[in-house]
C-alpha cells in the first residue's frame, strides 16, 4: 500500500514510543476531583449545581457557556465540595467543580457493560444531540465541541470523514492503545460520524510505526462488514496528525488561510473521540474518561503506562499512583513533547483532552543558548504551512506587523518544527505565538470595522 | 519537588544538529581533498593548512574578546572551516605571512565587521583569496610543485591549466587525460588537485542533509551548458565542458564556497539563478577575461545579488495554490 503523506516540510523525530506494550489500566479513583470548566475550545460551561448537592457520575454539572462551549459532566459520585478558582496546570485561576468521591453510583441509563452495540441510529439529528448532550470534544489536542463540526454550514458538504490515528507526537501511546483494544467502538464511532455526515466516505489514517493498529482496526471494519470506510497508513513524519496536513496526505486537497477543512470537504475527528463518540450514541455514556499515557526518557520500562482515567483527577495523584517523579525528570509535561504543554502546577486536574503525562530528561529537554542565525534555511524546510520562520523573526524583531501578515504569521500552526530543527537553537515558535495573535486581532479588528 | 522542574513553551525536544555539527560535517566532508594534497604538496602544504586555521581561530577569539567584547564564537567550528577553506585556494608554496594577512581580511573584515556568523555578505574564505589575489599576485600565481610524501617528482614551476590556456589558446590542452584529471590534477592550489575526493565531500554533505544540491549542480550544468556550445562553434579557441569543469577551482567553488549557507539564496530556485549567475561569470572570465580563472570572483559578485534573490523568491505556503 502506498504510504500518504502531506506535501510540504515536516520533521522526523525519534518516536520514543516506549509505553507502546503497556495495557490500558484503569486508574483507582481518589477522594476528590476538581472538574474544569474550561475543558473545551469556546466559552467556559456554567455550573448548574450548588455547594452540597449530590451528583452521581454521568450526571451533567455544567451547561455550555455560548454556541462554542459543551456540557461538562460530573466524573464520579459524591458531594459538590466548592465552586470556585483553582489554578489549571499553566498556573491561571479557572472555575473548578470540586467533588468529593463518594462510592461509585453511575446516572440513570448509562450503559457501562462492555458489550458492543452496532446497530446505529437512524436519525442524524438525534445522533448530533447526543454527541452534544453527552459533553464530546475533538480529543486530538483542540478539544473542538465535536457536535459543532460534524455539524457542518449550510451550503457546506462534507465530502470525506477523517479519522486522526496518526498520533504523531512522540512518546503518546494512549490513541495506539485504544485502536488495538476498543477497535471495534472506535470503528462503530466512525460510522456513527459517517452517518451524521450523511454517509460521506471515511478514511482512518494510521502512522506506519503502529502496524498493529493497522491490523485491529482493519479486522474490525471487516468484522463488522462497516462501508466506505478504509484505513490508509501514512507516513511517520512530524505533524502528520495536524488537521491542515492530515487532509492534505488523505484528500490531496489544502486548507485555505483562515478557511476550514469543511471549505474543501474535510471533517476530521481523532480516534479518541470517535471512541467518545460511540459511548455517548450507543451505551449514553458522557465524556467523563480518557486514556492518558505515563512515559518520558528519564522513566524506567516497568513504570510506563496507560490508563484509563476519569476527567477531573488532579495531575499529582496519577503521578503518586505511578510512582513518583522519576530520577532524572528536569520538566513534566502534559501532552507531546512538540506541542504539550509544560507543567507548572502539579496539582491541576486532568480534563478532557489530557493525553499524557511526559517525563523529559534535562539533556532531551534543556533550550541551549541562542546563536546566530545562519540562514541555513531548515526552519523554512520544516514548517508544513511553507512559511519562512527565519524570516518572521526578524520582522518580528522590526516590529513590521504589515509584513509579518503579508508572510502569513496567522497560518502558523505552532507545531515547532522551525524551533526543533534550528541549529542555532533561535527561539523562533516562542516568538511566533505571539506575534500570531497580534495580527490575528488585527485582521479581526479590521473584519469587524467592514 | 515543583521548584526544580522546568516550565517553558513548547516544542521540548530539538533535533540533535547545531551550527557545530553542520560545521563539523563540512569539515569532515572537506578530509579526503586535505589528505590528497599533504600527500602530494608535503610539509608545506600543512604548514599553509595549520596557519591558516590557526590564524582564523585566534583572530576571531581575539576580536570578539577585546574589539567586541562578546562570549566567544570559535566553538561554532565555522572559523575553521573558514580557515580550512582560505588554506585551499592558496597555492602550498605561499609564504606564513600572507596566509596570515588573509586570514585577517576573511575573519576581521569580511565575516566579523558585519556581525559574525550569518551576518556577512561575502565569503570570507573567498574575500581573503581574492584579497591576496590582487595584493600579491606573485606569490599567489606561483604553482610550484614542491616534493610530496608520496611523489617523486622534482620541484618545477608550471602554470595551472588554465593558465596555460589563457596564455596559449585551448589547442594547448588538446591531448589532456581526463580520467587523470578527475583523480589527480597536480599544480595548483590544495582544493584544484583532486576533483573525486572534492565530489566525495560533496556528495557526503548532501547525503547528511548539510547542504542541497541544487546551487551546485546548477553551477555544473550552466558551466557545462555554455563551454558545451562555445566549444562546438570554435573548438580551436573555446575548451570544452570536461575541461571546463574538471579544471581549476570550479569543483572546489561550487561544492564548498557557493554553498555557503550565509552568503547563498534561502530558495531553492534562487539558487539556481545564483548558480546560473556563477557559472556564466565564471566562464564568461576564463573565456574572454584577463585572468586564466574566475570561480572567485564569480562567486563574490553573486554574492552580492543574494539579498535581492532573498526578497524576490519565497517558499510556496500551504493553502495558497
Amino acid at each position: 500500500m502506498r504510504k500518504l503523506t502531506f506535501s510540504k516540510g515536516g520533521v522526523h523525530p525519534n518516536d520514543s514510543k516506549y509505553s507502546r506494550e503497556c495495557g490500558i489500566e484503569v486508574l483507582p479513583l481518589p477522594q476528590v476531583v476538581y472538574v474544569s470548566m474550561a475543558q473545551h475550545l469556546g466559552a467556559p460551561a456554567k455550573p448548574i449545581v450548588n455547594v452540597g448537592d449530590f451528583v452521581k457520575a454521568g450526571q451533567v454539572i455544567a451547561e455550555p457557556g455560548g454556541f462554542i462551549s459543551a456540557f461538562v459532566h460530573s466524573p464520579v459520585s459524591g458531594t459538590v465540595k466548592s465552586i470556585g478558582p483553582r489554578k489549571d496546570l499553566a498556573g491561571n485561576n479557572m472555575t473548578h467543580v470540586e467533588i468529593a468521591v463518594e462510592g461509585d453510583i453511575w446516572a440513570d441509563g448509562i450503559d457501562l457493560s462492555d458489550t458492543l452495540v452496532t446497530e446505529i441510529p437512524q436519525d442524524r439529528e438525534t445522533i448530533l444531540k447526543k454527541i452534544q448532550e453527552c459533553g464530546v470534544v475533538g480529543l486530538g489536542g483542540a478539544t473542538f465541541p465535536a457536535h459543532v463540526k460534524l455539524n457542518p454550514a449550510p451550503g457546506k458538504v462534507a465530502e470525506c470523514l477523517i479519522i486522526n490515528g496518526a498520533e504523531c507526537e512522540p512518546y503518546l501511546t494512549s490513541d495506539y492503545r485504544i485502536m488495538i483494544e476498543r477497535s471495534k467502538e472506535i470503528a462503530v464511532g466512525a460510522a456513527i460520524m459517517q452517518k451524521v455526515l450523511n454517509g460521506c466516505p471515511c478514511v482512518i489514517g494510521i502512522e506506519e510505526n503502529k502496524p498493529e493498529a493497522v491490523n485491529a482496526m482493519s479486522a474490525a471494519i471487516s468484522d463488522l462488514k462497516l462501508q466506505n470506510i478504509e484505513v490508509k497508513v501514512l507516513k511517520k513524519r512530524y505533524p502528520q496528525g495536524g488537521e491542515k496536513q492530515l487532509i492534505d496526505a488523505v484528500m490531496h486537497r489544502q486548507v485555505r488561510s483562515g478557511g476550514l477543512p469543511i471549505d474543501v470537504g474535510a471533517v476530521v475527528q481523532n480516534a479518541a473521540t470517535a471512541l467518545a463518540v460511540y459511548e455517548a450514541v450507543q451505551k449514553n455514556k458522557p465524556l467523563v474518561t480518557n486514556t492518558l499515557t505515563v512515559t518520558g526518557d528519564c522513566l524506567p520500562e516497568n513504570r510506563q503506562h496507560n490508563y484509563l482515567f476519569r476527567i477531573g483527577i488532579p495531575l499529582s495523584y496519577i503521578i503518586e499512583y505511578a510512582g513518583g517523579v522519576p530520577e532524572g525528570a528536569a520538566k513534566i509535561i502534559s501532552g507531546g513533547p512538540m506541542m504539550g504543554k509544560a507543567v507548572a502546577n502539579i496539582d491541576a486536574a486532568t480534563v478532557k483532552g489530557s493525553s499524557s503525562i511526559l517525563y523529559l530528561s534535562k539533556q532531551s529537554t534543556l533550550r541551549k543558548e541562542e546563536s546566530n542565525c545562519i540562514r541555513c534555511g531548515r526552519c523554512a524546510d520544516a514548517c508544513p504551512m511553507g512559511l519562512e520562520p527565519f524570516l518572521l523573526n526578524r520582522l518580528i524583531k522590526a516590529g513590521d506587523m504589515e509584513g509579518l501578515e503579508d508572510r502569513s504569521v496567522q497560518d502558523c500552526i505552532e507545531c515547532g518544527c522551525c524551533l526543533y530543527s534550528c541549529p542555532a537553537n533561535i527561539p523562533l515558535l516562542d516568538r511566533i505565538r505571539p506575534a500570531k495573535a497580534a495580527v490575528l486581532g488585527i485582521i479581526k479588528s479590521r473584519n469587524i470595522k467592514k | 519537588m515543583m521548584d526544580k522542574m522546568l516550565v517553558s513553551p513548547s516544542p521540548h525536544i530539538h533535533a540533535a544538529v547545531s551550527t557545530r555539527t553542520l560545521m563539523r560535517d563540512v569539515i569532515i566532508a572537506l578530509v579526503p581533498a586535505i589528505v590528497v594534497s599533504v600527500l602530494f604538496y608535503g610539509w608545506s602544504e600543512l604548514l599553509v593548512l595549520a596557519v591558516s586555521v590557526a590564524s582564523c581561530v585566534l583572530l576571531e577569539w581575539a576580536v570578539t574578546k577585546w574589539l567586541l567584547h562578546k562570549p566567544s564564537t570559535i566553538s561554532d567550528l565555522s572559523a575553521v572551516v573558514t580557515g580550512l577553506l582560505l588554506a585551499m585556494n592558496l597555492p602550498c608554496t605561499t609564504p606564513w605571512w600572507v596566509v596570515f594577512i588573509g586570514a585577517v581580511i576573511a575573519i576581521c573584515v569580511a565575516k566579523l565587521t558585519f556581525g559574525g556568523i550569518g551576518q556577512n555578505i561575502f565569503n570570507p574564505a573567498i574575500t581573503g583569496r581574492v584579497f591576496l589575489l590582487i595584493s600579491f599576485p606573485t606569490y599567489m600565481t606561483d604553482w610550484t610543485v614542491p616534493q610530496g610524501f608520496i611523489t617523486k617528482v622534482d620541484a618545477f614551476s608550471g602554470a595551472t591549466l588554465l593558465g596555460i590556456v589563457n596564455e596559449q589558446g585551448a589547442g594547448a590542452v588538446a591531448g589532456l587525460d581526463y580520467l587523470q584529471t578527475l583523480f589527480l590534477n597536480i599544480g595548483g592550489s590544495a582544493g584544484e588537485i583532486s576533483a573525486l575526493a572534492l565530489l566525495a565531500g560533496f556528495v557526503y554533505l548532501v547525503v547528511r542533509k548539510v547542504i542541497k544540491p541544487w546551487i551546485t549542480l546548477s553551477i555544473f550544468a550552466t558551466v557545462a551548458i555554455i563551454s558545451g556550445i562555445f566549444c562546438a562553434v570554435d573548438p580551436a579557441t573555446f575548451t570544452g565542458p570536461l575541461f571546463n569543469l574538471l579544471t581549476g577551482g570550479l569543483i572546489l567553488g561550487a561544492c564548498f564556497m557557493a554553498t555557503d549557507y550565509v552568503t547563498s539564496p534561502m530558495n531553492n530556485v534562487a539558487g539556481i539563478i545564483y548558480g546560473f549567475g556563477i557559472g556564466f561569470i565564471v566562464m564568461m572570465i576564463r573565456y574572454f577575461g584577463s585572468y586564466p580563472e574566475g570561480v572567485s570572483f564569480a562567486i563574490l559578485i553573486m554574492n552580492m545579488a543574494v539579498p535581492l534573490l532573498n526578497r524576490a523568491f519565497h517558499q510556496h505556503k500551504y493553502g495558497r495554490a
